[in-house]
């Protein structure tokens, strides 16, 4: 599979690529954590110096990206000043957080996205079309921010959903499924604005390809065919669409994470959103390259998730591989 | 049907219908009485496709629809199995297969009929096949539609028909996606499709329009072997008249969506009696006698110089007929017999 | 007339010599041949005549048009036009080349912006060119519209609006906007109906007449090659396999591919036939 190869080579190119920036954009970025240590009158300067000299600050920049590459490699991707520990585990507790989020917003939005858009390209024109074309106009023209803060006033006064967190006070007390319930209610709201955020985009271009394809003679031979209208919109014409659709799919993963990142600030759900800028405003060097990077990674991994869906779905791309 | 100015001439359909009842009696499969189809345009406008048109088709018969593009020989194919694009207006007509009205069938019945009892192979046989499905499936999924058996019963079918079209990489083929095979290979697989499930009619629409000669040839001789061994009833429809010689029972000759002539095969296409039909096959260079070193401009049909003004009465063909007469510019030219069989729409014929 | 030409002891305007282009397959795995298209084709063409190349699909008769044309840069061989090898010519001067080879596709609908009017898609070319004031070339569009057998009223119409035929006419007329010497037809009739090939077979023959156009008529229907062509060469694999005057090669054909290629035509007559009569 030289083509999976390829894409797979791309991949790991840039996530090495994006690493090399974000450490030296982090390390040349004016200011460090020390800096904020020392205008602290408790902490003796001596005590800084040596921790300077302990995570090397004053080393030269390569020798200090290799030691981190090392680090990431041993698994530790390097030292939170501020948390005193590795960086991995910090992060990856808040990555799985984000990944429950934005996989779960994904599945829902494309889950509607798909038959919404398909009916509404089936009824090209008609007052079906209409309504979803002018309902998904009047979404896209709502900023994410205004979205996510009206939701969390809808929360305020309806008090149906809890404000903010993941889970509650009490969650260890609760039964199994009261805490899949407590976990659900929290997620309700920064999912409803993920979604929400991206469902008109998705819509409107499911729309268009759908359209686009309906229109092709082969459906036409299907349908004259005698081939129901179900197994033709779902069967036939999504497949046909779905070249397209799958690259969107793979730029959804990145718009999804970077709404994601915003939403989880603002409706403080504890995932990689808040704990990078709480790591950025901090200076904390090695936490603000790791959730670069592994940020990057779920990004590069849903756009190789696109290009393997890709090269399942259309054999013209296998034969092109060479298989 | 008082918004129909193209339909005031009233006298044509009784003498159309008169030779089409002592047909009729014959024994048809598939029956047009006065089908009129028109387009409507942005603004409202509506152009005609299909002018009046009746015919028959006979069991086992073979119906050469012979027709230039924009003479509605598309809209006839499409119409007749309810796949007409939803700009077009069914004026009047029927469509009359056993016994039933297609024009009038629910949307339901007419996805029961389609494929299985009244088949379409389209034009262009690149773009007629899912781009992404394997060719095998695409048959499979019509008999799938059509509840023909089990998956085990499906998966036989499907060998079967194409083992009937393919000799000897029948399973190879089934088995590849359309941009895999040749042209000619996708044609089969286009017929493979409106055979799958044995249907009465097989309407064929310019399918060897896009093929070299060699293989348009074998295309043809593919459609020869299913008449013989299936007794596949056929409307060929194509804009060469060479291809329905030694093929078609009858002819069938289209112009502007009406029916110029109509009448076994061998008349038609040898004697041919309307002028259009004689100057369209007088336009086509001879293969057995190349030009002489002086003459080299071939007959042609001089254009029409009215043709996008709006129809008026009298023959469609009048503005461009070598032999037009007074009375073609006014009224409208009935049907005349000339045999049992052959009827041409021309005023020329009608006092022999 | 292309006899004659000889006769005079004249030059041929175009000269084709043992031509070879080879497509690299590097696509496939493991093979490193690479395809033949075309393979060592030779032919000549003098001023005023037309050449056919008839044969199936996927003999070579398009990437013959596409090397003529400068479009593809031939692998070995020589391509003379009135004695100047183009296939060694620089990218500067083969501009002033192609434009006296012009090609003619078999759908010219695909080579037109469909919202661009006629006016427009005819002085393009020549816009492109820049030598003639605005006036000058809408002067000669009109011109070429009547002769082209559209009227110059049709300036302002959308290329959409045309029917096949007069889609086809345009096209030859934006070629002529050039002032060709050559015109290649890359199955330039294929798509049409019977009664507009004849239209435009007859157009290209006063065209030939009235200015001495030559032809290079690329081609699968034998009848029209045989109609137009003052020699046919029937190509196979890259080659060509038979080259000579239509009478010879209809009524003698010499190689099997010419006898298949006749064989498949069909015909209008009843030789041998049987017909079922209703």
């Amino acid at each position: 599979m030289p083509y999976l190869l390829r894409r797979f080579g791309h991949a790991i190119f840039l996530l090495i690529g994006v690493s090399v920036l974000a450490f030296v954009f982090t390390v040349l970025a004016p200011g460090n954590y020390f800096d904020e240590m020392r205008l602290n009158p408790q902490i003796a300067p001596e005590s800084i110096v040596a921790l300077k000299t302990q995570y090397e600050v004053d080393r030269p920049l390569p020798v200090r990206y290799l030691h981190w590459v090392g680090s990431v490699l041993r698994g530790d991707m390097g030292f939170s000043f501020a948390y005193n520990s590795p960086v991995a585990p910090l992060l990856f507790i808040r990555a799985r957080n984000t990944l429950l989020l934005t996989i779960t917003a994904m599945l829902l939005a494309w889950g509607i996205a798909l038959p919404l858009g398909i009916w509404s390209a089936e009824h090209q024109g008609g007052v079906p079309d209409r309504l979803v074309s002018s309902g998904t106009a009047a979404l896209m023209v709502i900023p994410d921010l205004a979205l996510s803060l009206g939701l969390l006033v809808v929360a305020v006064k309806s008090g149906w959903f809890p404000m903010g967190g993941m889970v509650s006070l009490q969650f260890e007390s609760l039964s199994f499924l009261g805490k899949i319930r407590d976990l659900f209610l929290h997620m309700a709201l920064p999912i409803a604005a993920l979604v929400i955020s991206v469902l008109p985009l998705l819509v409107r271009h499911v729309r268009a390809a759908i359209a686009e394809v309906l229109d092709a003679p082969f459906l036409l031979a299907a349908q004259g065919h005698g081939i129901p209208r179900r197994t033709l919109l779902y069967g036939y014409a999504l497949p046909a669409a779905a070249n397209p659709l799958i690259s969107l799919f793979g730029f959804s993963v990145g718009t999804l994470l970077s709404g994601s990142l915003l939403v989880e600030v603002v409706m403080s759900w504890p995932g990689l959103g808040p704990f990078l800028l709480e790591a950025i405003l901090a200076r904390d060097l090695y936490v603000v390259i790791g959730g670069v990077l592994l940020s990057t990674l779920f990004l590069v991994g849903g756009n190789f998730l696109a290009d393997l869906l890709l090269y399942w779905a259309d054999p013209r791309i296998r034969t092109e591989a060479g298989t | 049907m008082g918004n129909y100015p193209w339909f005031a001439h009233r006298h044509v359909f009784l003498v159309q219908f008169g030779v089409l009842l002592q047909h009729a009696s014959m024994g048809s499969i598939l029956e047009i009485r006065d089908l009129r189809v028109a387009y409507r345009s942005r603004n409202g406008d509506l152009s005609r496709a299909l002018d009046g048109v009746s015919f028959f088709l006979g069991p086992g018969e073979v119906l050469g629809v012979l027709g230039e593009s924009g003479s509605g020989k598309s809209t006839l194919a499409l119409s007749l199995l309810g796949l007409l694009p939803r700009d077009s207006v069914v004026a009047s007509g029927a469509v009359l297969f056993q016994g039933r009205d297609l024009l009038k069938a629910e949307p339901r019945e007419l996805q029961a009929i389609r494929g299985k009892n009244i088949s379409l192979i389209f034009q262009e046989p690149s773009v007629a096949l899912h781009p992404t499905m394997r060719v095998g499936r695409q048959v499979r999924q019509i008999l799938d539609a059509h509840g023909m058996g089990d998956r085990d019963e499906l998966v036989r079918r499907t060998r079967e028909v194409f083992e009937t079209l393919f000799a000897e990489e029948a399973e190879r083929i089934a088995r590849s996606y359309p941009h895999q095979l040749s042209g000619g290979q996708r044609q089969r697989v286009l017929i493979a499709q409106a055979i799958a499930c044995r249907p009465s009619v097989v309407i064929a629409d310019e399918p060897t329009a896009s093929l070299d000669p060699t293989t348009q040839k074998e295309i043809l001789d593919v459609f020869r072997g299913l008449r013989k061994n299936l007794g596949l009833t056929m409307i060929f429809i194509t804009h060469n008249p060479a291809l329905l010689s030694g093929f078609a029972d009858r002819v069938l000759v289209f112009y502007a969506g009406r029916v110029a002539e109509l009448g076994p095969a061998k008349r038609v296409l040898t004697s041919p009696k309307h002028p259009y039909t004689q100057a369209l096959f007088r336009s086509i260079p001879p293969l057995d006698e190349p030009h002489d070193a002086g003459e080299r401009s071939l007959p042609t049909i001089p254009p029409d110089p009215n043709r996008s003004f709006p129809p008026r009465s009298g023959c469609p063909f009048e503005p461009r007929c070598p032999e037009r007469m007074e009375i073609c510019k006014s009224r409208d030219p009935g049907f005349v017999s000339l045999s049992e069989s052959h009827m041409v729409s021309c005023f020329r014929y009608e006092n022999q | 007339m292309n006899t004659a030409g000889r006769d005079k002891g004249m030059q041929p305007l175009l000269e084709v010599e043992n031509l070879v282009k080879t497509y690299s397959r590097r696509r496939l795995a493991g093979s490193g041949e690479g395809v033949r298209a075309l393979d060592g084709v030779s032919f000549s063409i003098f001023r005023g005549t037309t050449l056919a190349i008839v044969g199936e699909s996927g003999s070579g008769k398009s990437t013959l048009a596409f090397c003529l044309a400068c479009l593809e840069k031939p692998t070995s061989g020589a391509i003379r036009f009135e004695d100047k090898d183009i296939v060694t010519l620089s990218e500067k001067d083969l501009r002033a080349i192609r434009r006296q080879m012009q090609l003619i596709f078999q759908d010219p609908a695909s080579s037109f912006n469909p919202r661009w009017g006629v006016g427009e898609i005819l002085i393009e070319p020549l816009a492109l060119q820049g030598n003639l004031g605005r006036d000058e070339m809408r002067t000669r569009a009109h011109a070429l519209l009547e002769q082209v057998g559209l009227s110059s009223s049709m300036e302002a119409k959308l290329a959409s609006e045309l029917s096949g035929g007069q889609r086809q006419r345009l096209a030859i007329a934006r070629a002529l906007m050039l002032e060709p010497k050559v015109l290649i037809l890359d199955e330039a009739l294929s798509a049409l109906d019977c009664s507009v090939q004849a239209q435009i077979a007859n157009l290209l023959v006063d065209l030939q007449s009235s200015c001495g156009m030559t032809y290079l008529f690329i081609t699968h229907d034998l009848a029209m090659a045989a109609h137009l062509a003052d020699e046919i060469a029937v190509m196979s694999k890259g080659r060509i396999v038979e080259h000579g005057a239509p009478n010879k090669i209809l009524n003698q054909p010499q190689s099997v591919i010419t006898r298949e290629l006749l064989a498949a035509v069909p015909r209008l007559g009843f030789a041998g036939t049987r017909v079922a009569e209703s």
